[in-house]
């Protein structure tokens, strides 16, 4: 494979993933992988694939199965001076690695005065939408989100999978990396060689008038979808992308929402205690006199994630977006 | 040939194939059948005197801290003190086993392992003070932060030790460890990984009979709690907590075994906790006070002061040196608490991140205006 020869490559999010990792890797020493499966298998999704072929099982660890053991042990490695990567397999089983993520990788460089940083990526495949049964399925960014010390990135498209991976573990700071892994076997082309924009910055993925959807990840497509029907509707919708939710990039957001006066907030997870609460409370506390409605959220409801045969109703999908952007007090 | 070629195993004739195979034989390290003693056993005139002598000193000079610390707690200028009365020779026997390269992985109740291992006692009790999270540098010192969540520094001093021996550097970690915090899920994980890595750690669990008020019999079933190391791998020891030069013997043979590419070890003390959890604790209301004198019978100064005596070792030229040294630092524990502590509210949007962002921006600007606010009010 000759990347200079060929500047655009086309693949999947989750060979992106890879790529990134591999890339990673190879510029830096102190890049580690561990986790569970990442080794022989590749993973569950095959992101990791290759690796420990490529540097060897000190690299690419297969671990013991048990989340915090395998967070911690990353955290003790990350104070000896390596970058680990850690692979949670699924959403739901990162949670016994929560006391870790929450007391010290959120913590460590501020309970020690900015002595002990520690540049820890940790990713996690989430979302639904891949028919999973249950505990494979949740949207768990607003526990992250929430959590002082964590940045929280999530990709939605092939490029931004490869260059916000390169950007957290090139980060000093903790990084939550949130895949969707519904988007994981879309293609697309994208350039590795594109500058690393920072993590922090969202990116207008569709310019319109008439109101903008504020979306990231696995919901990103359904709102490009959305904003095409809406076209017969007669609604001109903008779709942003926020990309990452910690820092979270007010000024972009502020300034999109105020050129149009309408806002729907877009996620998968449930409402009730979500992002878009918070999302909907920042736009509306800087922008209340730019907006003729209320900033609006469509969500998945507040539920258990549900079995794979009924998850399609709660999904937000096409129409029960474009009912929302409906109720944005047009009359007015 | 790589530090993790150990994990391919061989199948044994006769048993299922493949990896179901046992591994290891488990009578090599069931731990000793009684705790490990070297004060008033033959095995003391083994010991190196000037070993023996310091260890008196540090004993000596370390209760002088507890009741020191424990008295700023009861005149308000520590936040909380969790004492390690009647520990002393664990606390001061896991630092001196240690190296200058190693790393300690203290909990909350050892702050006398991290001023035993030469930082400052003002900087080992900023958290307990309450004017900071950590007073030291950690890697200056190589030593964690205090840990105050049982048992979740032990996977950081596995990764740390694992990490230093993939770079090939002869490091050691100890995780120091209460018997509450053997129950912790983080404590099973911590000794699986360091066994299946073979990682270079000693974890210490001082077994002081009590996690706050519930009793060992109430925390676990197990033989004894070194028998759990057995489950993982790795070689269990008994040894009285009270005993320094048996610690002492007992954690400098796990060291320099992890050392050597030996693997990690669990060692569990038995000692008691002479005072309460904490200032905050009432421990008359879950234990008696026989039980209590019952170990000061066995407390580790008495032990070590009638031992060397016997030996000829104890003579009153160290005896004043060990008092001398003991108050000189009350003393300055004294003058240093005593004196404000300088707090600077803007620190705290300091070290969340490596840049701030710009909502932590925010914020600070808004405290900053509040501190002026304030200023102008008292002016």
């Amino acid at each position: 494979m000759n990347q200079t020869a060929v500047p655009l490559r086309t693949s999947t999010m989750a060979q992106a993933l890879n790529s990134a990792l591999r890339d990673a890797m190879r510029e830096d020493p102190t890049v580690h992988v561990l986790g569970e499966d990442v080794g022989a298998l590749g993973g569950v999704f095959r992101i990791t694939d290759g690796l420990t072929a490529e540097f060897g099982p000190e690299r690419c660890l297969d671990t013991p199965l048990a989340e915090a053991g395998i967070l911690g042990t990353a955290i003790g490695m990350a104070m000896y001076g390596l970058r680990p990567v850690v692979e949670m397999q699924f959403d739901a089983f990162a949670y016994p690695a929560l006391e870790q993520l929450f007391s010290h990788v959120a913590k460590m460089r501020n309970r020690t005065a900015g002595k002990l940083p520690l540049p820890i990526t940790v990713r996690i495949p989430y979302g639904g939408g891949i028919g999973g049964v249950e505990h494979h399925s949740d949207a768990s960014e607003a526990y992250y989100a929430a959590t002082p010390g964590l940045h929280v990135v999530t990709p939605a498209t092939v490029g931004d999978a490869y260059g916000l991976l390169r950007a957290s573990i090139a980060s000093d700071d903790p990084v939550v990396f949130l895949e969707p892994k519904r988007l994981y076997w879309g293609k697309a082309e994208f350039d590795p060689a594109a500058p690393v924009e920072p993590i922090g910055r969202a990116a207008l993925r569709r310019t319109g008038t008439s109101a903008v959807l504020i979306t990231y990840g696995p919901s990103l497509p359904v709102c490009l979808e959305a904003a095409e029907a809406a076209k017969a509707e007669g609604w001109d919708l903008a779709v942003l992308d926020l990309r990452t939710l910690v820092p979270f990039d007010d000024e972009t957001v502020c300034r999109v929402v105020r050129s149009v006066g309408r806002a729907v907030v877009v996620h998968e997870a449930s409402g009730f205690g979500g992002t878009g609460a918070e999302i909907a409370a920042r736009v509306t506390e800087r922008c209340f006199h730019h907006l003729a409605a209320p900033v609006l959220r469509v969500t998945g409801f507040d539920i258990p994630y549900p079995p794979p045969m009924l998850e399609h109703h709660h999904l937000p999908g096409v129409d029960r977006i474009l009912d929302a952007v409906a109720r944005l007090q047009w009359e007015d | 040939m790589t530090v993790l070629d150990h994990r391919h195993h061989t199948a044994v004739p006769g048993w299922l194939p493949g990896a179901t195979a046992p591994r290891t034989d488990p009578a090599p390290l069931l731990p000793d059948v009684s705790p490990v003693r070297v004060l008033g056993t033959p095995a003391l005139e083994k010991h190196d005197p000037a070993l023996l002598r310091e260890l008196y000193r540090r004993l000596v000079v370390g209760r002088r801290y507890n009741q020191q610390a424990t008295t700023l707690t009861k005149q308000g200028r520590l936040a909380v003190y969790p004492a390690s009365t009647g520990q002393e020779a664990c606390q001061i026997a896991a630092a001196l086993a240690l190296g200058e390269q190693d790393w300690l992985f203290p909990s909350y109740r050892d702050t006398l392992a991290v001023v035993s291992r030469g930082v400052d006692p003002l900087e080992a009790l900023t958290l307990l003070r309450g004017n900071a999270h950590t007073g030291y540098d950690p890697r200056a010192a190589r030593t964690a932060p205090l840990c105050t969540p049982l048992a979740t520094q032990a996977p950081h001093a596995v990764g740390l030790a694992h990490a230093a021996r993939l770079r090939g550097e002869q490091v050691v970690a100890l995780a120091m460890l209460g018997d509450g915090g053997t129950s912790e899920g983080d404590f099973h994980e911590a000794l699986n990984f360091a066994a299946v890595l073979q990682a270079p750690v000693v974890f210490l669990v001082q077994n002081n009979g009590y996690a706050i008020s519930v009793p060992l019999t109430a925390q676990s079933a197990a033989p004894t709690l070194a028998h759990k190391a057995v489950g993982y791998g790795m070689p269990g020891r008994l040894v009285d907590g009270n005993d320094a030069p048996a610690l002492h013997s007992v954690l400098t043979e796990a060291v320099e075994r992890a050392r050597a590419g030996g693997g990690p070890t669990l060692v569990e003390a038995l000692t008691y906790r002479i005072e309460a959890h904490t200032n905050a604790d009432d421990a008359t209301r879950y234990r008696t006070e026989a039980e209590v004198t019952a170990w000061r019978e066995h407390d580790p100064i008495l032990l070590m002061d009638r031992a060397l005596r016997e030996l000829g070792l104890l003579d009153d030229g160290l005896v004043q040196e060990a008092a001398d040294e003991a108050e000189a630092l009350a003393a300055r524990m004294r003058a240093e608490f005593h004196a404000g502590a300088a707090l600077d509210p803007m620190a705290l949007f300091a070290h969340v991140f490596a840049e701030p962002t710009p909502q932590l921006r925010e914020q600070a600007a808004q405290l900053s205006a509040e501190l002026a606010a304030e200023a102008e009010v008292e002016h």
